[in-house]
């Protein structure tokens, strides 16, 4: 097995705002291993983006604040580095693909310039040539002619832009990528076209991945594993194949299952989950999903349920998997 | 079962400074009363440009539109007031479609006012509630504003919005694409039970086949402005015929490791509306183009009943 190249330890973030705390991410553990894809799946608001920001350290001034935990890369504690040492890791060791191509590049700056920002950043005693070598190589490794680099953000459609905003991502190769919902502003033929393309540089550049998005359907076709997040928790994990194949599931996940229109049958209805997920700012005292659960009982609602493995790789957060006190298991 | 809606040779042609932009260009669809058309495109195909210019928000360039037989590019302002009371749209963004200073009860009672549609400001609120209660809105929220809830209620709004004058037909511009999976799926039911219960037809415009599928009778695919195919849903599903269709349903990933595979990727991008040459506009992206597509006067070709294809192959 090969070792863990980032691991997240009960990490808990919150956003202060006037009159409310929001708890935004309420003790996730978290290995991503070396060279792996790990799909971090979860609807609006479960925290995914907040997770993501927490590693990059980009968390909003003030407002974002990780109070308890670790994320270690490589044995360097990023909940505790400084500044000045994030800067030195952002980009080079770990970086970001942003989910909108359209707001994430500068509009007044040439798509080559702002590929060369980031490598002149990391690479300050490299020559004027040299940075624009590496720029041509990087535009053509995401299949955009490298004579197209004095162009305009505005010059390129959606799928194009999200191509360079994947070089800038690995133009210093880094270890760790996070890709925030890479493809879920483009077309789907575009979308099969970047993803394709983002798990060949993964591999050519030997990185893991962690690819934010709610849809199953990515995570089924590129993740290697899966971690599904509800109300700031991760509430089940495990291979792709514990989760799309496996036979037991938290109910959450059984839900979202239920909620797409499967494209090989017909089916009269979906079945959604009713209701809402919690306000993060009050949560609930037990389970996060006991209020839309279809399999609670009385004392889901008093009692904050463990991960409790259910085979070697997945775990459920749920007490029907938790070792009950008699020794019975469900 | 007759057609409520139906659309011929409909064109709409932008002028733009770098030349003319076909948007919809020579489109011929009819949607059967109380059935629903899904339309299917990538972004830039004219889908919710034909969804305008069927309820003549839009005045088309050419072509005709049959509304219950008549054709409505031939009233008057006045006749079509008339026809706009039966005919509603529901657009995708629930957070730019709603007036924020609005409280749910105007934003629901508007259609009504405009319309003069019942008499009494008494008989409006009791509608509105009415209304909510259709779609499953609960009543203590009549007073708030669109910011104070979230996506799921906001698109709620929408569709209240939409029955207030109770229509016949609805235009649904993505009516779910800005809403979460478990959210969509409550609203992707909704809209199916109203059908169901009141007789709607519907055309409903997505860029996800998915949802396309679970909800359509029909389905048209649209690429640059020209329908390419058009069947039902269970044959287009089964046997795409377009290449096009065929490179769509291709895209899409499906929820399970059965189909993960080398996905069959369609290369290049769409190619720009503006002035395009005469032949198949797909044909610089198509696997099996041939010298033929270059051609003008391919067209939609019924290749079994029912089951229209727009490709050289099939001429």
């Amino acid at each position: 097995m090969s070792e863990n190249l980032l691991e997240i330890r009960d990490l808990h973030v919150t956003y202060r705002t006037d009159d409310d705390e929001i708890y935004a991410l309420n003790g996730v553990d978290l290995a991503v291993k070396k060279g792996e894809t790990l799909g971090l799946v979860g609807e609006t608001g479960a925290g995914k983006t907040t997770m993501a920001l927490s590693i990059m350290r980009l968390l909003p001034d003030r407002v974002g604040f990780i109070r308890q935990g670790e994320i270690m890369l490589e044995g360097v504690n990023l909940a505790r580095a400084t500044d000045a040492d994030m800067r030195l890791l952002r980009g080079n060791d770990v970086s970001m693909i942003f989910q909108d191509p359209m707001t994430s590049l500068n509009p007044i700056h040439t798509v080559g310039r702002q590929i060369a920002e980031v490598l002149i950043l990391h690479n300050p005693s490299a020559s004027r040539d040299e940075i624009e070598l590496k720029v041509d190589e990087m535009m053509e490794t995401v299949g955009i002619p490298a004579d197209r680099k004095a162009e305009y953000p505005h010059q390129f459609s959606g799928g194009m832009k999200q191509r360079i905003i994947i070089a800038i991502a690995l133009s210093c190769n880094p270890k760790l990528l996070l890709a925030d919902e890479p493809t879920t502003a483009l077309d789907v033929t575009i979308q099969a076209q970047v993803l394709n393309m983002m798990g060949e540089l993964k591999e050519k550049f030997g990185a893991s991945m962690i690819l934010i998005t709610h849809d199953l359907g990515v995570v089924a076709q590129i993740c290697d594993s899966v971690a599904i997040m509800y109300a700031g928790e991760i509430i089940e994990a495990g291979t792709a194949e514990d989760i799309f194949e496996g036979k037991s599931h938290h109910p959450y996940t059984i839900g979202l299952f239920g909620a797409i229109p499967d494209m090989t049958k017909k089916t009269r209805r979906l079945n959604p989950i009713d209701g809402l997920m919690p306000d993060p700012s009050t949560l609930p005292p037990g389970c996060r999903f006991f209020e839309r659960c279809p399999s609670k009982d009385g004392d889901c609602g008093a009692h904050r349920p463990g991960m409790a493995p259910v085979s070697g790789t997945h775990r459920i957060k749920c007490r029907m998997f938790a070792p009950q006190p008699g020794g019975m298991r469900e | 079962m007759s057609a409520l809606v139906e659309a011929r040779r409909l064109k709409k042609y932008f002028e733009t400074p770098r030349g003319l932009l076909h948007a919809v260009d020579d489109v011929d669809l009819s949607i059967g009363a109380g059935e629903t058309l899904g339309v299917v495109g990538e972004s830039g195909c004219g889908k919710s440009t034909l969804g305008r210019l069927i309820l003549r928000l839009l005045e088309p360039t050419g072509g005709e539109i049959l509304f219950d037989g008549r054709d409505i590019l031939k009233c008057k302002r006045s006749e079509m007031k008339a026809i706009w009371k039966q005919m509603q749209i529901i657009f995708q963004d629930p957070f730019s479609s709603l007036n924020p200073r609005m409280t749910v009860s105007e934003i629901i009672a508007e259609p009504m006012k405009v319309a003069r549609f019942l008499p009494t400001q008494n008989d409006i609120l009791e509608r509105v509630f009415e209304l909510m209660g259709i779609v499953g809105l609960a009543e203590r929220f009549v007073n708030t504003y669109p910011h104070e809830l979230d996506g799921g209620r906001r698109q709620r709004i929408g569709v209240a919005r939409a029955l207030a004058l109770n229509p016949r037909f609805i235009v649904c511009d993505e009516p779910v694409s800005a809403l979460d999976v478990s959210i969509q799926a409550q609203i992707l039911n909704l809209m199916m039970d109203l059908q169901e219960e009141m007789g709607l037809t519907y055309m409903f415009i997505t860029h996800d086949l998915s949802v396309v599928k679970h909800i359509s009778n029909n389905i048209a695919v649209m690429y640059l402005g020209q329908c390419v195919e058009l069947s039902w849903t269970d044959e287009l599903f089964e046997n795409p015929c377009h290449p096009y269709t065929q490179g769509l349903l291709d895209a899409i990933p499906s929820p399970n490791l059965s189909s993960r595979k080398q996905l069959n990727i369609m290369k290049g991008e769409v190619t720009s509306p503006i002035n395009p040459k005469p032949g198949c506009r797909f044909a610089p992206r198509c696997p099996k183009a041939s010298p033929g597509c270059q051609e003008p006067g391919i067209g939609l070709k019924e290749i079994r009943q029912g089951h229209f294809v727009s490709c050289y192959l099939y001429m």
